[in-house]
Order: C-alpha cells, then sequence, then structure tokens
C-alpha cells in the first residue's frame, strides 16, 4: 500500500465516520456538527484527487457557511436529546427509498467503464475551469444563478412580510 | 526561490510547520504587550509597567498564569462541543498561517491558489464560535454565537469579493505572484475602493472594536468565551492576536505592494524582513488604534453596513475592474473609478453615521427601518 492510498483511506474513514454520525447522533446539533467533519473530508479527497480548487470551494460554501446557517437555526430553537429511535408508519416507505437509491448507486457504478489506474493526477488548473465554466457551460452556471435568486427574492418576501406594518 | 529546510519533504513540511507553530504564541505574547501598551498610551494610561522593564514581561507573566489555572467547565456544558470548540477556532488560524508568504523565500507553502485558500480556511472558525456559544449551556454564550455566526458570515463576502477584485486585476490567485505583480505600483492605487472595503471587512473578521458584538462584555459578558478559562480561554485570545497578523499581513501583500514595493523585486532579504515588519506593523497599529478610540456598532447598524453599504460597493469594485480589463481603457481609468466610488462609499457612511441617533423618527415617508437610503 503506497502511502497516498493510506491517506485515502484514513480520509475515506473520517468521511463515513462523519456520514454515520449524521444519522447516529442523539442531538441534532451534534449532526450537523458531524455534516460539517464528513463535508471536510469530502474536500481531503478532493485534494488527493488534485483538484485543490473544488476542495477550497468545498471548505468555503459547506464548511463556512451553509452548515453554520443549519445550526443557526438548530441553535435559536430548544434541542432535546432523542431518546429512541424516531419511528412512524412510513418507515416501509422509507426503507424502500433508501433501497431503491442503494441499487441505483450500485448498479451505476458496476456498469460504469471506469479508466483504470493512471499514472499520474490530471491537474486542471484553476483557468481553466474559469474557462469552460465561462464558456461551454456558461447556460448551466447561469441557470443555477437563477435558481439561486428566485430563492434569494423568494426569502425576502417572506421575511419582509406585509406592508406597512 | 524556494529553498528546502531538509532534504527530506516529509521532514521539510514538518520542519516549516513546527516553526509556524513555536513562532505564532511567541508573537501572541508579545503582541498582548503591544496592545496593551498602545491602548494604554491612547486612553493616558502607561498601561502595564510591573513587570520587567515597561512591563515588557506581562505577556509572560499572563501566560504562566493562564497555564496554571484550573480548567473550569460548567456542568452542564455539552462537553465534547464545548471541549472541541477551541481547536476548531485555533487550528484553520494556524492553517491560515501556512499560506502566507512573509518574504520571497520565508513561506511555509507558496499555493498557486494561496489567496483563496486563506480566506477559505479562515472561514471554519467560525464553526467554533457557533460550538463555544452552543456547548457552553449558558444564554449569553449563545447569544454571542448566534452574533458572531451572523457577523462573520455577512463580512466574509465583502472580504472576499474585495480580494476576488484583487485577483481580477492580477490574473492570478497565488499570494506570491500578486506581490511581484507590484513591483511598480502597489495595487491600493488602483483599488482604494477594495482596499477601503477589505479594512472594514477585515476588522469585522477579527471581531475588534468596533465590530466586537459578539464578545461585547457590556453585552453578552465575552460571548462564546464566557465560560472558558485558563488554557482554553487563552486559545481564543491567540485565535484572535493571530489573525490579526495574518490580515495585516495579507492586507500588506495584496494591496501595498508586500515585500517589494517601494524597492526592486530583488530586495536584499533583510530589506525584504523589514518592509513587511513595517507594512504588516502599520495595519496592526491602525486596528489597536480603531479599537481605543471607535465607539461599538449596534447589531442592525453592523447588518445594515455590510449588506447595505459594503456589498454593493464591492459589487461596483468588481464592475468597474470588468470594464476596464475588457475594453482595456488605460490603467489610470481604474484609480480614478474605483477612488471616486471609495469617496462616494464614505460620504454614505458619514451621512448614515451622522443620522443614526435619529435612525427611528423617519425624516420622509419613504425612509423604511433599517434602512441606509
Amino acid at each position: 500500500m503506497t502511502y497516498e492510498e493510506a491517506i485515502f483511506y484514513v480520509i475515506a474513514a473520517v468521511t463515513v465516520a462523519g456520514g454515520l454520525g449524521v444519522v447516529t447522533a442523539r442531538n441534532v446539533v451534534h449532526s450537523a456538527l458531524f455534516l460539517i467533519l464528513s463535508l471536510i473530508g469530502v474536500a481531503a479527497v478532493f485534494v488527493l484527487l488534485a483538484s485543490e480548487f473544488l476542495a477550497i470551494v468545498q471548505v468555503l460554501v459547506y464548511g463556512g457557511a451553509v452548515t453554520i446557517l443549519i445550526l443557526f437555526a438548530m441553535m435559536l430553537t430548544r434541542v432535546r436529546d432523542i431518546a429512541g429511535p424516531m419511528d412512524g408508519p412510513q418507515r416501509p416507505i422509507a426503507a424502500l427509498a433508501a433501497a431503491v437509491f442503494l441499487g441505483t448507486t450500485v448498479l451505476a457504478v458496476k456498469e460504469t467503464e471506469w479508466r483504470g489506474n493512471t499514472e499520474e493526477a490530471t491537474v486542471v488548473s484553476i483557468d481553466q475551469i474559469g474557462d469552460v465554466l465561462f464558456t461551454t457551460w456558461a447556460m448551466p452556471f447561469e441557470i443555477a444563478s437563477l435558481v439561486l435568486m428566485v430563492a434569494l427574492i423568494g426569502s425576502i418576501v417572506l421575511a419582509r412580510g406585509e406592508e406597512g406594518e | 526561490m524556494t529553498f528546502l529546510l531538509a532534504d527530506n519533504v516529509w521532514l521539510d513540511a514538518l520542519l516549516r510547520m513546527a516553526i509556524v507553530g513555536m513562532l505564532v504564541p511567541v508573537g501572541v505574547i508579545l503582541l498582548t504587550w503591544v496592545e496593551r501598551k498602545v491602548i494604554g498610551r491612547l486612553q493616558q494610561r502607561l498601561g502595564p509597567m510591573r513587570v520587567g522593564p515597561y512591563g515588557l514581561l506581562q505577556g509572560v507573566a499572563d501566560t504562566i498564569k493562564l497555564l496554571t489555572k484550573e480548567d473550569v467547565r460548567p456542568d452542564s456544558a455539552d462537553r465534547p462541543t464545548f471541549e472541541l470548540a477551541v481547536f476548531v477556532i485555533v487550528v484553520p488560524v494556524f492553517m491560515a498561517a501556512v499560506a502566507v508568504p512573509f518574504t520571497s523565500d520565508i513561506f511555509v507553502r507558496n499555493m498557486a491558489l494561496g489567496l483563496f485558500y486563506f480566506l477559505a480556511v479562515s472561514s471554519l472558525g467560525i464553526v467554533g464560535f457557533v460550538m463555544a456559544g452552543w456547548g457552553s449551556d449558558n444564554k449569553y454564550a449563545l447569544l454571542g454565537g448566534v452574533r458572531a455566526g451572523a457577523q462573520l458570515i455577512s463580512y466574509e463576502i465583502p472580504l472576499i469579493l474585495s480580494a476576488v477584485a484583487i485577483a481580477m486585476l492580477g490574473q492570478s490567485l497565488s499570494l506570491y505572484t500578486l506581490v511581484e505583480l507590484q513591483d511598480d505600483t502597489p495595487f491600493i492605487a488602483y483599488q482604494p475602493l477594495a482596499f477601503v472595503i477589505f479594512v472594514i471587512a477585515g476588522l469585522a473578521e477579527l471581531y475588534r472594536q468596533p465590530f466586537d458584538i459578539p464578545v461585547a462584555e457590556s453585552e453578552v459578558v465575552g460571548g462564546p468565551a464566557v465560560e472558558y478559562s485558563g488554557i482554553r480561554w487563552s486559545m481564543f485570545q491567540m485565535g484572535e492576536f493571530v489573525s490579526l497578523v495574518l490580515i495585516s499581513a495579507l492586507a500588506s501583500l495584496i494591496f501595498l505592494g508586500g515585500w517589494i514595493w517601494p524597492f526592486s523585486a530583488d530586495n536584499a532579504t533583510w530589506l525584504q524582513v523589514v518592509l513587511m515588519a513595517v507594512k504588516t506593523s502599520a495595519f496592526i497599529l491602525f486596528f489597536m488604534w480603531m479599537r481605543a478610540t471607535v465607539p461599538r456598532l449596534r447589531i442592525d447598524q453592523l447588518m445594515a453596513l455590510c449588506w447595505q453599504i459594503l456589498l454593493p460597493f464591492t459589487f461596483l469594485q468588481i464592475i468597474i475592474n470588468g470594464l476596464v480589463l475588457v475594453y482595456e481603457w488605460p490603467d489610470w481609468t481604474l484609480t480614478i473609478l474605483s477612488g471616486a466610488a471609495a469617496i462616494a462609499m464614505g460620504t454614505l457612511i458619514y451621512r448614515v453615521a451622522r443620522r443614526s441617533g435619529v435612525l427611528y423618527q423617519t425624516s420622509g415617508a419613504t425612509q423604511r427601518v433599517g434602512s441606509v437610503l
């Protein structure tokens, strides 16, 4: 086992442990903190794949911003520890959905023709990412911004309330 | 350009990290003394005088006191969150230190995405404040944590976008390249608006007066740090001071020409060190000066300043840069446009600040509560 592999397995273990923590923690704030751990683990995987830019974006957006907002919402509500598993009549449906998702993922992994081993990782520079993002993939990029814009305006309308309050 | 401290790459990295890890606490001990002295003088006091000549050893004495103090943890605190929070605050600061080059050959790692890495990693510290606030199981800590989260997330946006303006100008995200581009003129001459925004947002990211809302003694009695004592408390202090140095160093690198301006690119190392030390200290002293003279903002004023003034003007700076770069207008147009926008922003802040005492006595039918316009 090369040291890259060793590092990868350590990172993967941390990421998966974080993911498990999210669903098994008794306290929702702990779940959110485990989520941060897991997302940062993903950023570390990106570093190993020689995509530093993606890794930094992952840390900036998920580590420092999105999860904070989740934590924020939970801190302002009174969080209590959950005593046992939370269960309901939807349990079989949830199990089915999970099984279907797992099946799809496994199938996708099996059906994909993997390129196999490469001698060296392809380093994509930030210039190339920028070029491609704003030329070839400009349309999806713009649509994504439009969706965010709609969400932003929607939240402002909701938060502002009725005129003349 | 790069020299190895040891022939093995791993050993070299370890050595460099060890140097950062040892120099930083020493710097912090010195800086606490400088801060107390500077603020003391500004308030016509002597500052620390008892321990050592001119109180120079005060920082050492404080460190020994903090290290030997009992580590108190509230009974109802959430133990793992409470104890891990301080590390989540301190570790990102050290990680950010890795990316900052201090001279052309004194640095830990010269990264192609150094500027971006610095800003991304420093944003992780917010998690620590939120954890400390929630984990302490204390109303004031929780309020402080929420305030810290809101303030740091908000001010991160103008901070990052003003750095984006610089990256546009230099066509690079490497701090090293950005400095090398400033051998003639520092970027502050082309981007006065981005500079002003960076300094204001940087000051807010450091949560020092006038932006010390998350830790304000008279409002939330120390905020997230209220339940911490001894060595854990000193970690908050360390995080704050190291960030102070790093933000100052970053500002001198990307706006004031780092170790090059006003001399040439092949300065002797000692001259580079002096240049960086002078520029960084100037920022640090400026931040301390602000702390001693400007009163604290209210939370609504803080948010209004960020979202209604700084952010639109940052976008304006980016649009100006885009226009000038795409249409290849001469360099001086950048100075004029950005300078004019900076003056406009200053005027707006001045008008709002003058009016802020009577903010809620609506002067006209169109004025909305909380709006700066």
